[in-house]
């Protein structure tokens, strides 16, 4: 089986879909020409043509304004927002229009547009191209929002983002976008959304992220695992709608949760993790629930970003200080 | 090497019947005495409409309503240009376009009452659900015409906004797209001089609105927007032109907003008697009265029977609106997603389940 990383993975996926439905199109910026700023939509505009892969005007606004009217006209636009720090000037159009399509016209139009961006810190950009502000897309009710966290989950999580009948924001981590290689299947297939993931099998804690967190967070539970802590690992893999079973099913057994997220702690998703499981789960907890998060700061620039990203050391700190009490 | 002009442009303005309903004959359009009749009945519901919401609206049966008073030659000209399979993306101040379109004034109703019911805009009439932040559905007009483009479907989307709109960058966003994809829009402006009360002059520096059609490298014109003849006029060819793959087309309609800006707003806080005055004497439906006397196509007998129906209808349609029972709590989570999602689900059962508790028990 060929071993691909995420770019090449979320490539063939595109690729894939476009082969199979001729109405889902892509558009964005530097898309077709240049294949994308990451190389993300590389070889589809040979493939498929300027119809279909659309170089559009610098305009973040219009992409996904765009995007939302040809989705109610019956295509399924893939739209590419360059960095997620740029989604920021169509956000109107998101929490306005994208999200509330389907309730305004009482289930007579839908939105099924994906929205792709790459987020996420430690990739020695200037700023605003280290953005993960997925909590501001979770609490708008309509948006399903979805992180992959390797080049298999992102593949799979793609098609099915792309077959959903709703809009889609699908967050791909910049920072590991080439980082990883591992099997993909040629072949199509899909991972449902709204089911997390357990990357790994623990009993005295539980770690909680999503996305390119997922890397320093198995690699603490590893180095724990040389300590005699067993720690179980979940992807979350779609922030929206979240997985409670997943989460609650894991903190029975273990009793014990660290949350993982480098997007700032306060309104951070982590603190709606620990409040589901402070409604349901509290008599099982041995321990306070610990948050390993970014700061409430701007994300640094690169000089700076190492100090803030949530790393294996932070993480295994706090799986020491739930393990301690 | 001294400077020299490169490009030079000029925008055009239509005016075919003068205040007195006087024709510039040579410019009249196409229409037969039936059809000018009809333009003069869709205006007259219009009217009515528009008063029995106000009335609805004082009394407490209809929510914040914007009135759409003055502006029905506008909307009802341009809406007659529309083919039946054509696309119509509204703001939120175009029920004399839904009118024309054929949405159940039932239904209008419901929607400036509150109820999302009226919203479930039968999907032949092609015409978008309301949007209420300004100028941001234009994109989605858009969007609707690249895709019609793409399915080669021989459809032209119009876009209503108004003079505020021209202020926003989605307005920028999407003109721009539209002018660089040579797509099937009419960009329909009608510019009510007021933006709830701010003056044109404060949208904008430029002596007109059509001008800014230029800048994206397609016509813009200006017409008068009290005279229906040439709304449509100008919006006919625009859809032709459109229809026939020669790209987008903005027509600032220059008219005025008579009436507050909504229920919840006074104009006499920023506007006189006097600025209102010259613009009552120019009403568009006066002025396509008087040319009906004219050309003896109006009588008092027709334009009492034309109000008379106009008011059965309108009655008719608030008896519809008012007998509809009241909407089922759970639809607020019905149509968020495709299916109900887990949380949501969970969050629609403890509302339901709360409101069992709190019925009456039945002996």
């Amino acid at each position: 089986m060929p071993r691909l990383n995420i770019v090449q993975a979320v490539n063939q996926g595109l690729r894939q879909e476009m082969d199979r439905n001729p109405a889902v199109i892509v558009l964005g910026e530097d898309v077709g020409l240049d294949g994308g700023v990451f190389r993300v939509t590389e070889g589809l505009l040979a493939r498929f043509g300027e119809d279909r892969v659309i170089d559009t005007p610098l305009s973040e606004s219009g992409i996904v304004g765009i995007a939302i009217g040809m989705a109610a006209y019956g295509l399924v636009p893939v739209a590419e927002i360059q960095f997620m720090g740029f989604l920021y000037g169509a956000m109107e159009q998101l929490i306005s229009h994208a999200s509330r399509i389907r309730t305004r016209s009482r289930g007579r139009y839908h939105c099924p547009l994906v929205v792709r961006t790459p987020y996420g810190a430690g990739i020695h950009a200037p700023e605003h191209h280290s953005e993960s502000t997925e909590a501001m897309l979770v609490h708008t009710p309509g948006l399903k929002v979805v992180v992959p966290a390797s080049p298999y989950e992102a593949k799979g999580l793609l098609i099915s983002a792309i077959r959903d009948p709703d809009p889609v924001i699908f967050l791909e981590p910049s920072r590991i976008y080439r980082a990883i290689k591992e099997e993909v299947p040629e072949k199509e297939y899909s991972i449902p959304l709204g089911v997390a993931r357990r990357v790994r099998e623990g009993e005295d804690l539980t770690l909680i992220s999503w996305g390119a967190m997922l890397q320093p967070m198995v690699a603490a539970a590893n180095h724990a695992a040389t300590e005699g802590i067993s720690a179980e690992v979940i992807d979350l893999r779609t922030l929206s709608p979240i997985d409670s079973e997943s989460i609650l099913v894991s903190v029975r057994k273990t009793g014990r949760v660290v949350i993982v997220h480098e997007a700032p702690r306060t309104g951070g998703l982590g603190g709606e993790v620990a409040a589901l499981i402070a409604e349901r789960a509290l008599d099982y907890l041995e321990a306070p629930i610990v948050r390993v998060t970014g700061f409430d700061t701007a994300v640094p620039l690169p000089k700076m970003e190492n100090y803030y990203l949530p790393n294996k050391e932070r993480v295994l700190q706090a799986i020491h200080h739930v393990m301690e009490v | 090497m001294p400077r020299k002009p490169i490009k030079q442009f000029s925008v055009e303005w239509l005016q075919i019947l003068d205040e007195q309903g006087q024709p510039d004959r040579p410019l009249l359009p196409a229409l037969s005495p039936k059809e000018i009749q009809s333009l003069y009945e869709w205006m007259v519901l219009a009217r009515v409409f528009d008063e029995k919401a106000l009335a609805l609206q004082r009394e407490g049966r209809l929510g914040t309503y914007a009135p759409v008073r003055g502006q029905e030659a506008t909307q009802v000209g341009s809406a007659h240009a529309l083919g039946p399979a054509d696309w119509v993306f509204p703001a939120f101040r175009e029920m004399g376009v839904g009118i024309v379109r054929g949405i159940p004034m039932r239904m209008l109703f419901q929607y400036w009452s509150g109820d999302e019911r009226g919203s479930e805009i039968p999907l032949h009439q092609h015409y978008f659900p309301t949007s209420i932040p300004v100028g941001t559905h234009i994109p989605h007009a858009v969007g609707a015409a690249w895709a019609a483009k793409l399915r080669k479907d021989p459809v032209v989307v119009a876009v209503y906004f108004g003079d505020g709109a021209t202020s926003k960058g989605d307005f920028h966003e999407a003109m721009n797209m539209a002018g660089v994809f040579h797509l099937p829009v009419v960009f329909i402006c009608q510019n009510n001089q007021w933006a709830i009360s701010m003056p044109a002059r404060r949208q904008t520096a430029a002596p007109t609105l059509a001008q800014k059609a230029i800048a994206y490298g397609f016509t813009g014109i200006q017409v008068d927007g009290n005279d229906i003849f040439a709304v449509y006029k100008v919006a006919k060819e625009a859809v032709e032109k459109a229809r026939a793959g020669d790209g987008p087309t903005f027509i600032e309609c220059l008219t005025y907003r008579m009436a507050d800006h909504t229920t919840a707003d006074d104009a006499s806080r920023y506007r006189t008697e006097e600025m209102l005055k010259p613009w009552i004497a120019k009403d568009p439906i006066k002025r396509l009265r008087k040319f009906m006397d004219i050309e003896s196509l109006w009588t008092s007998s027709y334009g009492e029977q034309v109000r008379t129906e106009a008011e059965r209808r309108v009655a008719e349609s608030v008896k519809e609106f008012e007998a509809q029972p009241p909407p089922d709590p759970a639809d607020m989570f019905r149509y968020t997603y495709y299916e109900l999602t887990p949380p949501l689900k969970e969050q629609m059962d403890d509302l339901l389940n709360f409101l069992k508790d709190r019925e009456p028990k039945k002996e």
